[in-house]
């Protein structure tokens, strides 16, 4: 996993409550078996005007230009502004794969659905949860000046404006921790296998039928 | 000290490894495999070298992409294909038990979980997949999960977590006469909204929801995840033990009478102490319709589509208007005057064998409106269609103009051929009325079963109450 440390980063703003995890990644390219290339199809009904399959060419789509995503002045955005319950939906990891295939490395909203939060730092993105005023006026500043940058950094926990303010913000030490280091869960827990062991056989004698794996 | 919530006891009992701030390693019994967000997971661990630890504890499905019609000539569309075809390969290779495409036991995941007996009460159970909250109904600790997380699980049969808050949605007196669990789902993320469980564990209880048969708590905790908890339960009653009882995947003889003594206990202590409880009463639940495109957009049948001036704030009032402009519909128009298209009976939420015969009584002796162009129902599972069948209850179906077809979750997402065409308009059995979700364009409009299979005779949206007191 990517590890995160500190992003200077190009806003884009999406205003709208509830985005859910159809909307950031549509159905139809779910049957990949791949975990990469999502990026282009990242927001697809909303982010062009034709219907979206996959294996199209993203150059001969027509992209909608009312989407925020295609003003010129947000290309190369890699922090998301945006609302409540940002990522509420289906549990589909191909969210957060298509938001930071397309560039995206941090989610400032004031919530976020749980699967999704937990997802993203599975995969290199920073979801930060910041009050639901501050974010308000994010998007003022936002929308009011082109070129709107945020610099956030993991290890401090903060998120500095361009005129200097810094919000502080809350994250999970360990969630933090593998983030900062790009480690891998799975080596980690691997560590505990003794105490799974232990637990495995304590458990083996208390309900064995959760044991016996086939039909009975 | 007070006592323990059903959640506390559950997990608990699954506890392998707590790190100083609190952050739990919790053993997982059942992992529940499909075949969309598994590929990657098992790709992972053959890049890591790495093996299941326990290929016993999962059981795998194709559900998502498989044809609701004629599946002799197998899938149609070859993308949908390679990743039915992918599930089987690493099923295969790493010696899961899979119910594959022509197996009579196929069906949707969170429908055969329980009816084989996979899902046992006091388990904790995950799946890639957000319904995987409707095995709380057991009395089991269930969430979905990501893809990494598939790939954890399968590596390790743990996951890391921290314990959610608690929240007691309490619903007392007797539902209505055509009153669903659908509609207790429905009205209680009209009040918590989309995002009032978020970081929290439910649990259903109350006498209206011991009142429920298992089929109804499955609708119920299935729909947790749409009030934005991860997991939703019922306690362990007489109900949950005579379902489980004698399923293939069942224990039995000595074990059954050791494991029933346990789930015996799984249930809230009477002084445990919830960090939010929500109180409903049964009796003033009325049957549900959503208008809009987020599961608390929702109001009753004999309401109108609200006004977005009404709105509770500015956020709202923006979101209101932008769904009545996708769903095509203007403020104040009688939710009863709104026009189907399409009907669709199935999805995890909807699809199991009380679903039809509920919808099967409506459609009974009627025909479905001549301006309905396509009314579906999908069963759950094989073995629900074919018990549905044995009950006659496909032949009330077509006779009154349904399709009749394959189970699998069809037109709930639309990933197989079954989906909206833009600007079509649904009343839909399934869970999500998103944006695009049945088909790009499309409308969808969540409904109990009795609701969709009258909303398909009508033609428009109608009190089922009033046809079911129809002398017919």
């Amino acid at each position: 996993m990517r590890k995160f440390t500190v992003l200077d980063g190009l806003v884009v703003p999406l205003d709208r409550a509830n985005v859910d995890t159809d909307a950031i990644i549509p159905k139809q390219f779910l049957k990949s078996i791949k975990r990469a290339g999502f990026g282009p199809n990242l927001f697809d009904e909303w982010r062009y005007l034709d219907h979206g399959e996959p294996g199209m060419d993203p150059a001969t789509r027509k992209p909608n230009p009312e989407f925020v995503l295609n003003f010129p002045r947000y290309a190369g955005a890699s922090v998301l502004l945006a609302r409540d319950n940002f990522g509420c939906g289906s549990s589909r990891e191909h969210a957060p794969w298509a938001l930071e295939d397309y560039g995206i490395r941090a989610i400032i909203a004031p919530s976020f659905a749980d699967i999704f939060y937990n997802n993203c730092f599975k995969n290199g993105i920073l979801p930060i949860v910041v009050d639901a005023a501050v974010v308000d006026r994010l998007f003022r500043d936002c929308e009011a000046n082109a070129g709107y940058r945020l610099s956030i950094d993991l290890e401090r926990q903060t998120v500095t404006t361009p005129g200097g303010e810094v919000l502080v913000f809350d994250v999970d030490g360990g969630r933090k921790h593998r983030l900062l280091h790009g480690l891998d869960d799975i080596g980690l827990t691997l560590l505990q296998a003794d105490k799974i062991k232990t637990y495995e056989e304590r458990r083996r004698q208390e309900a064995p039928w959760l044991f016996s794996g086939s039909q009975q | 000290m007070p006592g323990q919530t059903l959640f506390q006891k559950l997990w608990d009992a699954h506890v392998v490894h707590v790190e100083a701030d609190g952050t739990t390693l919790l053993y997982i019994d059942r992992h529940l495999v499909h075949e969309v967000t598994s590929p990657q997971a098992f790709e992972g661990l053959k890049l890591a070298h790495r093996t299941p630890r326990r290929a016993d504890a999962a059981i795998a499905v194709p559900d998502h992409n498989v044809p609701t019609t004629d599946r002799s000539r197998g899938i149609a569309d070859p993308i949908s294909r390679l990743q039915v075809e992918t599930l089987d390969a690493n099923c295969a290779e790493f010696g899961i038990t899979e119910f594959r495409m022509d197996d009579i036991r196929q069906g949707i995941v969170h429908v055969i979980g329980p009816e084989e007996g996979l899902t046992l009460p006091g388990m904790t159970v995950v799946c890639g997949d957000s319904h995987t909250s409707t095995h709380g109904a057991f009395g089991a600790l269930a969430f979905g999960i990501g893809t990494s997380e598939v790939e954890h699980v399968l590596a390790t049969q743990c996951l890391w977590q921290k314990p959610s808050k608690t929240m007691l949605v309490k619903v007392e007196g007797t539902l209505g006469r055509g009153v669903t669990a659908k509609d207790i789902a429905l009205a209680v993320i009209g009040e918590i909204g989309t995002a009032g469980g978020t970081g929290y564990a439910l649990e259903f209880g109350g006498s209206a929801i011991r009142a429920l048969s298992m089929e109804g708590r499955m609708t119920l905790c299935n729909m947790a995840i749409e009030a934005g908890a991860r997991a939703g339960m019922v306690a362990v009653d007489q109900t949950t033990i005579d379902y489980v009882k004698g399923r293939p995947y069942a224990p039995r003889g000595e074990s059954w009478d050791k494991a029933v003594a346990w789930w015996n206990t799984l249930h809230s202590d009477a002084d445990a102490r919830f960090d939010r409880v929500v109180e409903l009463d049964a009796a003033k639940v009325e049957p549900q319709v959503t208008w809009g495109t987020s599961p608390e957009m929702v109001t009753t049948i004999g309401d109108r589509v609200p006004n977005p001036a009404d709105a509770p704030s500015e956020v709202k009032r923006h979101d209101w208007t932008r769904a009545l402009e996708y769903m095509g519909l203007t403020a104040g128009t009688p939710i009863a005057e709104i026009l189907v298209d399409k009907v669709f009976i199935g999805s995890c939420t909807n699809s199991r064998i009380e679903d039809l015969r509920e919808a099967a009584s409506v459609a009974k002796g009627r025909k479905v409106a001549s301006s309905v162009k396509l009314a579906m129902v999908v069963p759950g599972s094989g073995l629900v269609k074919r018990q549905a069948e044995a009950e006659g209850l496909d032949r009330i179906f077509v006779e009154a103009g349904f399709e009749w077809r394959e189970p699998g979750c069809s037109m709930c997402l639309a990933m197989n051929a079954d989906r909206l065409e833009p600007g079509e308009r649904c009343a839909s059995t399934s869970n999500r009325n998103f944006e695009g979700r049945q088909g790009q364009g499309g409308r969808t409009h969540l409904v109990s079963p009795a609701m969709a299979a009258a909303a398909a005779c009508a033609g428009h949206f109608v009190d089922v109450r009033k046809l079911q007191g129809d002398a017919r």
